[in-house]
């Protein structure tokens, strides 16, 4: 017996877990425009990090300290190893460098206000200083980039440190770029570039190469500002080891571990994507660099390690700090503080094609939340007094809940955390960051299964 | 005018520096020599105030770095970055200069006898570079302002990716790189180049004899029709 009224049976529609929607939107983008993507940002993709990992509280066998009651300091000292006037910050939790001309200069003053209020440090970026950053900054960190855009030394002298950019996470090995739309007038004239062109930075310094040369370089800025100013290396996280090692060898007081996770104006996705490692993986080599060179939080002979590319909260500040790290700088989650993809703004994210959390074009310079933007009136959005007023509640909330978890741990400064605090949730995480699996003794390769 | 002397085998360099960097009002008109340099790096850089220093032989590194409103006169030759950043002055080296001479240099006048290595005027932001001999290979590399004047040849890729910096070339150029191109000497830009001639002690030698060189401008957006040149 047939039955007529049976029909065979279609499967669902199915994607491409390869292919999938997002990739296919690129490959069609591709093909129209004949030119590869460009964004502002860090690496979207999930990546091993922080959350991976879990503090174990103190129990029997460790003692807690009173929340509340029991001091858990949170200052650092950076700086210590050659230069006359070191650098004492409040908290762990610096501001990573930002250009104006990436940033509006609103958006630069308000990073300095919420950093001077809560006692940290701002930094600069390509372009320069500006007189409204200097004059916000208690304690501002000047770049020295391969462009040298605005570089004088004037500036040189009214910095508090300098940091010696050699490359950063989102694009360890290429270049900053700055679109014509975001070169206005005064960004042109402090670049010394044409008004309006697409700005190419170089990736590499324009006199010297290799670490032998970066050590010449080091002395000439130390001779230049009289020995007084603590000489940052910022470097993006591919080979920590070694690139640590030969920071210190080259004479670094601190050296700034950038992770992929951490933003850049703007260049190509990728890069963003493709190039670099996530910051979980980076910290532990780069502390053991420190180590074996002896120069590891040992008193006055201490290089420093800030670490940055993803941190979020508090936990993700502890965590850095248990892994080694003396401090840490925040990028991205400092402009989410100030108001950058901000929900309100949705209508105008969605006449820009995109939603509120996912705008990343910040290159065009159409930023409705005034932040990664050059145009006139969109900037004026970005009140100073108010958006540095949320980064400094945000950084003082960091600030806490690092002290939280620190205590629970018992411990009465952040910097005695340790990785033996600290246990992973999956075994990449475990191998990054050194520590056992949650459960186990097992460290792949550290350990026997 | 004053003349101090320092001997580099008897004084460190660090207290040199250090006093070269003392206030302006009581540096200013004084004259300073520094003897036995023997190549040491970063002599007299930061310079901030109206002193004549002269170096009395080979200087290494960063000669004269970030200088201004100072002369320096380098009686010997000049490591790698001679007056790297330079704002204002003059930096005179009467030898070689090594590579990346004038780097970043945003103003003031360098000036070198002889011949300069590699990358000389690299990222040039407005200061005039004037080369007595030759320049070697990818010099004036994404020159955005200023004038470098080169009295001898110039190596591969001269100006390449330039932006609005003028390049004045005497002898010949093995390649030009990429935007950058032949320009017609307009009456501005043969003053400039008469007057750099003078200022440097080449008043003998005709403006007309060179070629000037500058940015065809094709690469100043992103384009798909560019890709090639990068």
């Amino acid at each position: 017996m047939s039955d007529n009224s049976y029909k065979t049976p279609q499967t669902t529609a199915r994607y491409s877990a390869t292919f999938d929607e997002y990739t296919m939107s690129e490959i069609r983008r591709a093909a129209a425009t004949g030119i590869y993507d460009i964004r502002g940002g860090g690496a979207k993709r999930k990546l091993p990090h922080f959350d991976d990992l879990l503090f174990l509280g103190a129990s029997v066998s460790r003692y807690p300290l009173e929340g509340y009651r029991e001091k858990c300091g949170t200052d650092v000292v950076l700086g210590t190893r050659y230069a006359k006037k070191p650098i004492y910050l409040k908290t762990v939790i610096t501001i990573a460098g930002m250009s104006f001309g990436a940033l509006s200069g609103p958006a630069k003053e308000a990073l300095g206000r919420g950093a001077t209020a809560v006692g940290t440090s701002t930094t600069t970026g390509d372009g320069g200083m500006t007189p409204e950053e200097r004059g916000q900054s208690k304690t501002l960190v000047y770049q020295y980039l391969p462009s040298r855009y605005g570089m004088n030394p004037d500036d040189l002298r009214k910095a508090d440190a300098i940091e010696v950019v050699i490359g950063q996470g989102a694009k360890p090995g290429g270049g900053g770029m700055l679109l014509g739309q975001k070169i206005s007038a005064r960004v042109a004239k402090m670049r010394c570039l044409p008004e309006g062109i697409d700005q190419r930075s170089s990736c590499r310094h324009p006199d010297w190469t290799g670490p032998d040369d970066l050590e010449i370089k080091i002395n000439e800025i130390r001779e230049i500002t009289d020995w007084e100013k603590p000489i940052y290396v910022k470097i993006g996280a591919t080979r920590p080891y070694f690139d640590v090692a030969l920071a210190v060898k080259a004479g670094a007081d601190v050296v700034v571990l950038d992770g992929m996770q951490g933003g850049t104006a703007a260049t190509q996705e990728v890069f963003i994507e493709h190039v670099g490692l996530p910051i979980l993986a980076a910290i532990r080599p780069a502390v053991k660099a420190l180590q074996d060179l002896g120069v590891y939080r040992n008193g006055k002979d201490s290089v420093q390690l800030i670490v940055s590319g993803g941190i979020r909260n508090g936990a993700d500040v502890a965590k850095a700090i248990a892994l080694g790290a003396d401090a840490v700088a925040i990028g991205t989650a400092a402009l989410i503080a100030l108001g950058d993809n901000d929900p309100h703004l949705e209508a105008e994210y969605n006449k820009l094609g995109t939603t509120a959390g996912a705008y990343d074009d910040w290159h065009e310079g159409k930023d409705p939340a005034g932040i990664t933007t050059q145009d006139p009136e969109l900037m004026q959005r970005v009140d100073p007094v108010k958006a540095g007023h949320r980064l400094a509640n945000y950084i003082a909330v960091m600030t806490m809940e690092a002290q939280v978890v620190a205590r629970a741990c018992g411990k009465s400064h952040l910097h005695n955390l340790e990785p033996e605090d600290l246990v992973a949730l999956t075994i990449e995480a475990s191998a990054m960051a050194q520590v056992p699996l949650a459960g186990t003794s097992w460290i792949p390769g550290v350990t026997q299964f | 005018m004053d003349n101090i002397s320092f001997d580099l085998d008897k004084k460190p360099l660090r207290e040199v520096n250090q006093l070269l960097h003392g206030d302006a009002a009581g540096l200013n008109g004084k004259s300073f020599t520094i003897e036995n340099p023997n190549g040491a790096h970063s002599i007299a850089v930061g310079l901030k105030s109206d002193v004549h220093v002269t170096i009395k032989g080979h200087a290494g590194y960063y000669a004269a770095g970030m200088n201004q409103i100072a002369k320096v006169t380098i009686e010997g030759s000049a490591g790698s970055g001679v007056a790297e950043n330079m704002m204002s002055g003059v930096v005179h080296v009467k030898g070689f200069a090594s590579n990346a001479a004038g780097a970043t240099a945003n103003g003031g006048l360098l000036i070198i006898d002889g011949d300069a290595g590699l990358r000389c005027a690299i990222a040039l932001k407005g200061a005039d570079i004037v080369v007595g001999g030759s320049v070697g290979s990818f010099s004036a590399f994404m020159a955005q302002a200023g004038n470098f004047v080169i009295l001898g040849d110039a190596g591969e890729g001269l100006g390449d990716s330039i932006y609005e910096a003028k390049i004045f070339v005497r002898g010949k150029v093995k390649s030009l790189g990429a935007d950058c191109e032949v320009k017609t000497m307009d009456a501005e830009s043969k003053k400039i180049l008469t007057d750099l001639l003078a200022k440097s002690g080449h008043v003998d030698v005709k403006p007309e004899s060179f070629t000037q060189y500058g940015s065809a401008r094709t690469l100043y957006h992103f384009h798909v029709d560019n890709a090639g040149a990068y």
